[in-house]
């Protein structure tokens, strides 16, 4: 699965060093001003572009751990956590942002995975649902999935349970308004809802004590 | 797979807007309706050119000396619904943002991006050379067009699909830039492009310009707004009609109002016409009706979106009941 890696890692050899030149600048040298024109704080020289089809390094913090992978600009968060990290709980369905399977965590918050580009994630914190794992024990949330049959084929599930467990991080007491409003991103093909729905609910109740 | 583009995340908002005059480069706020757009092939691009590393110059939220306040164009849709003095200052600016997309979608769509995003056409999305994309013709005028506009088309059919802009309008909001030139101030009703005047651009925006922030006037805090969004399911879709309203009340009497349509033209429409029919009048069941046909004397529907003329109708009528019982 990884052999694209070390085919092209010689000639996208001079990309690599753009992109740590890109990372190492920083915020903080732009100054908008008020009338809508732009200055330029310091006369630094410009960024170089990430050439289109060639492999530039990305390091991105994965469920608490670094990665450093090398990635094409046009590749998703979700591609690069399939098919180079092999986390296959992040899963494609409709990949244009209608579907929700794709659901993970960045900083806490659900993003479609398919609609995040892979070097747009540099410096978040990204989850999957892998991640949600204690070693081999399922935690509160994927425990009340399967205990409330919150799913059939089992499909969406994975960015079902993202996208609550990204609820309730926000709000650990969700009104069953706030649990539907939330989950609404996620489609299940199954039409388990509210066997999701209760799960949800049944997590909150149990993650509180 | 999307097709190959190379990739720069500026960290001037300089180099932001020099690089965008070049080629077809695209800009990548919160990317979700471009990357859509290259998945779908609406258009190819050579380069995306990356907002990301401007994200915390372009996202404030800040009040302005006028009593209203400043929105940066990198503020997400989310963060617009839920902040707290945009849901009491401005409630239908917050409304509108709330009925956007999908919960994912909102954490990571920003202002600029979802008002400048390309329209929802079937055609347009799917695999037709149609006016709008450089073709000759708009499919929709002999094909499926239930979801078509039935104001203000012309050789081109589209709705336009944000339900933020509708909101800015009816606030009076302002666009400010920055461009090659500069940069400067449109008012949120003359940002989006009829097709009248240009049928393959949906704004005014120029090669290389960018939408920097917006601005809401002091003068519309506090008053009564309202968005309310028709949709042919309950959770998340694009409107069939949508509504923002804002209103100068004093008692049951409409001082001064506005009132902005989505899903109802290709640019978001204001119904100039039921203002009219409003202002100055009190808050009857008969003004309440001649409002709601005012906005929709000038409908001409297509062969399949009749029954948006009625939605219309009924969507407005409702709104200002609630307002007059308020
Ligand atoms: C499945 C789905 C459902 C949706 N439903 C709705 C809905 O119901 N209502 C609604 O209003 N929207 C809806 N949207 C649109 C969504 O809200 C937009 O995709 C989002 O707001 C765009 O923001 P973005 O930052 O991701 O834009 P991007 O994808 O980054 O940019 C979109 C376009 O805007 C341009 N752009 C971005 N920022 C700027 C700027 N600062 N200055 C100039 N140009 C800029 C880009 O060049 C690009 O062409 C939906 C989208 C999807 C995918
Ligand atoms: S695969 Fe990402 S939303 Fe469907
Ligand atoms: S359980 Fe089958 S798609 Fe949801």
């Amino acid at each position: 699965m990884t052999s694209r890696k070390t085919e092209h890692e010689t000639p996208a050899g001079p990309d690599l060093s753009r992109r740590g030149f890109i990372k190492s600048w920083g915020a903080g040298a732009v100054a908008v001003t008020v009338g809508g024109g732009y200055q330029a704080q310091a006369a630094e020289a410009e960024e170089q572009p990430l050439a289109a089809e060639a492999l530039s390094r990305v390091e991105l913090d994965v469920n608490g751990r670094p990665h450093s992978v090398l990635a094409e600009p046009r590749w998703s968060l979700l591609h690069v956590l399939r098919e180079e990290l092999g986390l296959t709980g992040c899963k494609p369905g409709c990949e244009r942002g209608e579907c929700g399977a794709c659901t993970v965590l960045l900083d806490d918050v659900p993003h479609y995975a398919c609609q995040v580009l892979a070097v747009e994630a540099e410096g978040r914190r990204i989850e999957t649902v892998e991640g949600l794992l204690d070693g081999e024990t399922l935690s509160a949330l994927q425990a009340q999935f399967v205990k409330e049959d919150g799913l059939q084929c089992g499909y969406c599930t994975p960015g079902q349970v993202m996208a609550a467990e990204g609820l309730l991080r926000r709000n650990p007491d969700p009104s069953p308004d706030e649990i539907r409003s939330a989950m609404s991103g996620n489609l299940c093909r199954c039409g388990a809802y509210a066997h999701i729905f209760n799960a949800v609910a049944a997590a909150a109740k149990v993650r509180k004590g | 797979m999307l097709p190959a583009f190379a990739y720069i995340r500026p960290t001037r908002l300089q180099d932001v807007v020099a690089r965008l005059n070049q080629g077809d480069a695209q800009l990548h706020a919160g990317g979700t309706d471009l990357l859509g757009c290259l998945h779908d092939g609406v258009f190819t691009t050579d380069m995306v050119i990356s907002l990301g590393a401007l994200e915390s110059d372009l996202n404030a939220i800040r009040q302005t000396e006028d009593g209203g306040l400043e929105l940066g164009a990198m503020a997400r849709v989310a963060r617009i619904a839920e902040d707290a003095t945009i849901r009491q200052r401005y409630p239908a600016l917050a409304q509108a943002a709330a009925s956007v997309a999908s919960p994912q979608l909102r954490n990571q769509g920003t202002l600029g991006g979802n008002l400048c995003q390309k329209p929802r056409c079937w055609y347009y999305r799917g695999d037709f050379a149609c006016l709008r994309k450089g073709g000759f013709k708009c499919f929709a005028v002999n094909g499926e067009n239930q979801y078509h506009c039935i104001l203000g088309g012309t050789d081109c059919f589209i709705v336009h699909p944000s339900d933020i802009a509708p909101a800015l309008v009816a606030l009076d909001a302002e666009i400010k830039t920055a461009s090659p030139q500069g940069g400067r101030r449109i008012a949120a009703s003359d940002l989006h492009m009829p097709p009248s005047e240009d049928p393959r651009r949906e704004t005014r925006l120029k090669d290389g310009e960018v939408i920097v922030s917006i601005r809401l006037p002091g003068a519309m805090a506090n008053r009564y707004s309202r968005y309310r969004k028709v949709r042919a399911r309950q959770a998340w879709d694009f409107a069939l009609a949508g509504c923002a309203l804002n209103l100068d009340l004093d008692g049951d009497q409409v001082r001064d109002c506005r009132i902005a349509l989505a899903g109802a033209a290709p640019v978001p429409w204001r119904a100039q016409a039921a203002e009219q029919a409003l202002k100055g009048q009190t808050l009857t069941a008969a003004t309440i009706r001649n409002t709601a046909q005012a906005a929709m004397a000038d409908a001409d529907p297509m062969s399949q979106n009749g029954y948006k003329v009625a939605l219309f109708e009924g969507l407005i009528a409702e709104m200002l009941e609630q307002a007059a019982a308020t």
